[in-house]
């Protein structure tokens, strides 16, 4: 049994718990080091275990240990084409995150110690493979998260933010539980092992104890991703975040909602999920549209990156939707749709992690994420002009960005399945395009103009090394994706033909 | 009779020889050093936990004493978990009591008071079922008003007159069950009731319940439970929302299903609506509670919410008894972790007084967090891994309502619990100052209890297993 999964996991938690020890008033710069290197080891061993994953589908690197064997719940962790990128993605951002946090003063210690708890819980959910393990890390995400709001936030409202965010997270995720309950019961012998419980499709007969469960986990999935109406928690958690907390939040927790679809609500409820599959196309419909709408209303940078996720969670739900529809007709787009799904979780990651460190960049210099507040940018700031137009052009999906490789697998591959629904959708792409492009007029075209000090002027400096050091990587990365898909979509592929073989069982 | 087998009661006896041997003791020792007292009530607590681990291994279920006291894998589990609380308590009082004048009477009256809590749930007949509740319920009055001041004169009082009607409404009851159903022994009155009139049946019920609520600090009988902890000592406090409910919760258990035949009197519908009103009426009130105390007095009213969810389901789930055991067991260590933070620093008392504790007691606050976030039930604390069986149980024996009425209640307490969390870890100094006075043993006892309670969780399947089974007729 390889235990490099576990060591993957936990090693951020070690060297946490190994921080701790040190005296708080030890440099910053060591804290943060010590999270590169961490970071870097971490994205070291996914490298080993993505190039050692077969190409046949499947869990790979299993471990299963009995935890609560007279509850039926085992650590049982093991990844495979849906979640290694998943894991990726997080190590990526999270390293991302320690070298753009070189520039914080407030708290290093602490806040480099409950970054480190962050990011171990954050790969607990994506190779978790039983109910419980998967909730027991999605809900310390929620703590974490919480901590890292109400306390690197911004102030007083960091902290309303903070509990809302929380309240509403935590309502979705002990949803989530109840639903694992219903599945658990429904198991014989009762048992929270994934694996399990997707052969044995305990609730194949239907009936309301398999609506119940698909609604209390869809309900607990969606508040997280979130999806209209349960979004109401993400635009003042991310506005009132800290630019590193927002990346994470945005690239990470959100992922953990659309990826509960495809490794629990998808494969363990079948065929209540085929029955209720137009329902997930419709909202995710309506994210997209609704999501696009608002972000185009916002004069707040930040808070118009936040609903753009919404957005792009909804061409997610779309896509997973829609490979619930209609099954068996057309294998090779309900393939695509699901493979596009992953894909575009991967890539709203990379996009919308280095809009977020942009847009922290921003109110560093600025204290202010108003765009009236900024105009004509880019002649005094090229290289984060530049940097920030990519990640737009990337974030609206422009070709050769990896969201348009996402985006046009989703759509295609719904089209056949959904057409009035998928149709609808592509609007979003349009208001998406509008909204960005108006957003770049704002800030970086015109009269140089910059909010300023009572007294003084300040210094509006252009990127330093460090943030660029931070973001460049993951616009770099959502372009190799965007320019040769193939080395992601390998992966993802195989796993997705399994979970569309699973749903149309 | 020929089952009077003292042997099995070791654990009681260690309690009872502990507070008579305290008592005498006290009487002679110094004012200010009465610390062998303490020493002793704690080698009784050590003593019945080790007989209670080797009768657990070595010793099957048995009944004692005629069909009155049954031995068996709730008894043993309560023993375990009131010993140990009381081991906590002992420690965590340890600086309000250390040097006082009436230090013995503190000890003795706390060891009493867990015997009677402990003879609750291995009551098998009413008789005893009501001596207990007297035994569990007495010493604590005088708990209540232990610290003398004129707070606490008020809290005893209230506690004894809610105490006594409470008692004389349960005697009442035991009198009308044993008219019902011609006995007092659980068994035979399971019998004879089933022949008996309903009515009665349902009256004496209730009536025996008032007793068992008012233990266990449940809706409708929890009015006592914000004065008393407000206005005692958080080592007092501590104790009388803690120790009382784990035998009261288990007697219960065993009352309910050995002694009331269902198709009689509908009890578990009767729990579950109990449980529902605890939990939301406890979280109700302490939404906007800004007194320590008082918030966590009421959290604990909703806490017993939660655990009545599996005596409403008591036999007919296989989750529910192991549930409630483990519930119990990481209830009491998480909620005593609580108070022992609230001992440590005698000077707060107010949410406000516990702002920037993080910077200045890093430990301390790193233990609150952990135990109020236990009391939520976030993984991996003992609290979740109880509250997951125990909501598997509700919705395994029926009442589903009662699962999801319990979700929208936890999230619901989050929302307190973040109220005290959030200011402890603001930066600023405490609005009232002076709240850097810290009890450093009180402290370790909330370290202690705060790494107990995720132990407990972690290795939840070690102990599980342990806690299946029927209970025995």
């Amino acid at each position: 049994m390889s235990v490099v999964l576990s060591l993957i996991v936990f090693l951020p938690a070690v060297v946490a718990a190994a921080l701790l020890c040190v005296p708080s008033r030890v440099p910053g710069r060591v804290f943060v080091g010590t999270w590169i290197a961490t970071g870097l080891a971490d994205l070291g061993l996914i490298v080993a275990v993505w190039t050692g994953l077969p190409a046949s589908g499947g869990f790979s690197f299993e471990e299963r240990l009995p935890w609560i064997p007279s509850a039926g719940i085992s650590y049982h962790v093991g990844v495979d084409g849906l979640s290694l990128p998943l894991l990726a993605l997080t190590a990526v951002l999270f390293t991302a995150c320690a070298v753009f946090a070189l520039r914080e003063t407030r708290r290093v210690k602490a806040y480099v110690v409950l970054f480190l708890g962050l990011q171990t819980v954050c790969l607990g959910v994506f190779v978790a493979l039983d109910l419980i393990l998967f909730f027991l890390f999605f809900d310390l995400s929620i703590v974490a998260m919480y901590f890292l709001i109400a306390g690197w936030g911004h102030g007083e409202r960091g902290r309303a933010a903070a509990l809302k965010f929380f309240l509403y997270t935590f309502l979705g995720s002990l949803a989530l539980l109840l639903g694992f309950i219903v599945v658990f019961l429904a198991a014989d012998p009762h048992t929270f092992d994934i694996p399990t419980l997707v052969t044995a499709n305990p609730l194949a007969g239907g009936g309301a104890a398999a609506g119940l469960a698909l609604l209390a986990i869809g309900i607990g999935l969606a508040v997280k991703t979130p999806t209209v109406p349960f979004h109401t928690w993400l635009p003042p958690a991310h506005t009132e975040a800290p630019a590193t907390g927002s990346a994470i939040l945005a690239g990470v927790l959100l992922k953990m909602g659309t990826y509960g679809f495809v490794r629990i609500a998808m494969p363990i409820l079948p065929a209540t999920w085929r029955d209720y599959a137009l329902v997930v196309v419709v909202v995710g419909v309506v994210s997209v549209v609704y999501g696009a709408l608002v972000a185009l209303a916002q004069t707040d940078v930040k808070r118009m990156i936040a609903y753009t996720s919404i957005n792009h969670m909804g061409y997610v739900l779309l896509g997973v939707g829609a490979a619930g529809l209609a099954p068996g007709t057309d294998e090779q787009a309900r393939q695509l749709a699901t493979t596009g799904a992953v894909t575009q979780m991967v890539s709203h990651g990379l996009i919308t992690g280095a809009l977020f460190l942009l847009t922290g960049v921003l109110h560093d210099r600025g204290h202010t994420y108003d765009m009236g507040a900024y105009s004509g940018l880019s002649a005094r700031t090229p290289r984060f002009a530049g940097l920030f137009a990519v990640a737009a052009f990337a974030s609206l999906g422009l070709p050769g960005f990896s969201g348009f490789i996402a985006e046009f697998q989703i759509l295609t591959g719904a089209l056949a399945p959904a057409p009035i629904p998928t149709a609808v959708a592509v609007t979003g792409i349009v208001l998406t395009a509008a909204l960005f492009l108006v957003a770049l007029q704002r800030l970086f075209l015109g009269p140089l103009r910059i909010p300023d000090a009572p007294g003084a002027p300040r210094p509006f400096a252009d990127l330093h090394a460090g943030e660029a050091l931070a973001i460049v990587p993951l616009l770099v990365l959502a372009t190799v994706i965007g320019l040769a898909p193939r080395f992601l979509l390998d992966v993802i592929e195989p796993a997705a033909r399994t979970l569309n073989q699973l749903v149309a069982r | 009779m020929t089952n009077e087998n003292p042997a099995a009661l070791i654990p009681e006896l260690a309690l009872l020889a502990g507070a008579v041997l305290g008592l005498l003791a006290g009487a002679w020792l110094p004012r200010r050093r009465q610390w062998p007292v303490r020493a002793l009530a704690g080698a009784a607590c050590l003593v019945g936990l080790g007989a209670t681990v080797i009768t657990a291994a070595t010793t099957p279920a048995q009944i004692v004493f005629g069909a009155a006291y049954a031995v068996d894998t709730a008894t043993q589990a309560t023993r375990a978990t009131v010993l140990t609380a009381t081991l906590l308590a002992l420690w965590l009082s340890i600086d309000t009591v250390d040097g006082h004048r009436r230090e013995s009477e503190f000890v003795v009256l706390l060891q009493l008071g867990a015997l009677g809590s402990i003879l609750l749930s291995g009551a098998n007949d009413l008789l005893l079922l009501f001596a207990a509740f007297l035994l569990a319920s007495v010493p604590f009055y005088g708990l209540a008003g232990w610290a003398g001041t004129g707070r606490t004169g008020e809290a005893a009082m209230k506690y004894y007159l809610s105490g006594a009607f409470a008692g004389v409404v349960m005697l009442t009851g035991t009198a009308v069950l044993y008219g019902a159903g011609g006995a007092t022994g659980y068994a035979a009155l399971h019998e004879g009731l089933g022949a008996g009139p309903a009515g009665a049946a349902a009256v004496g019920l209730v009536a025996v319940l008032a007793g068992l609520t008012f233990k266990a600090g449940a809706a409708p009988a929890h009015f006592w439970v914000p004065d008393v902890t407000d206005g005692t000592p958080a080592a007092v406090a501590a104790v009388v929302t803690t120790i009382p409910k784990i035998g009261a919760l288990v007697g219960a258990y065993r009352l309910l299903p050995g002694a009331i035949p269902v198709q009689v009197v509908d009890w578990p519908l009767l729990l579950a609506v109990i449980a529902a009103v605890s939990m939301t009426l406890g979280n109700l009130a302490a939404f906007f509670q800004t007194s320590v105390q008082r918030l966590l007095a009421y959290s604990t009213i909703s806490q017993v919410g939660y655990l009545l969810m599996a005596v409403a389901v008591a036999g007919r789930s296989a989750e529910a008894l192991p549930g409630l055991l483990f519930y119990l067991a990481g209830y009491a260590v998480t909620n005593l972790g609580a108070f022992a933070v609230v001992a440590a620093l005698p000077a707060a008392r107010t949410l406000d007084d516990y702002r920037g504790l993080a910077r200045r007691r890093p430990a301390l606050a790193a233990a609150l967090v952990v135990c109020l976030l236990g009391l939520v039930g976030t993984p991996p604390t003992a609290v979740f891994l109880g509250k997951l069986t125990v909501f598997t149980a509700a919705v395994d024996g029926g009442f589903g309502w009662l699962a999801v009425l319990a979700v929208v209640n936890t999230v619901a307490s989050v929302f307190y619990y973040l109220r005290w969390i959030a200011p402890a870890l603001r930066s600023g100094d405490p609005a009232a100052g002076s709240a850097d006075v810290v009890h450093s043993r009180s402290r370790l006892a909330a370290l202690t209890a705060a790494a107990a309670s995720v132990l407990l969780g972690i290795a939840g399947g070690a102990v599980l297993p342990l806690l299946g089974g029927a209970l025995i007729r």
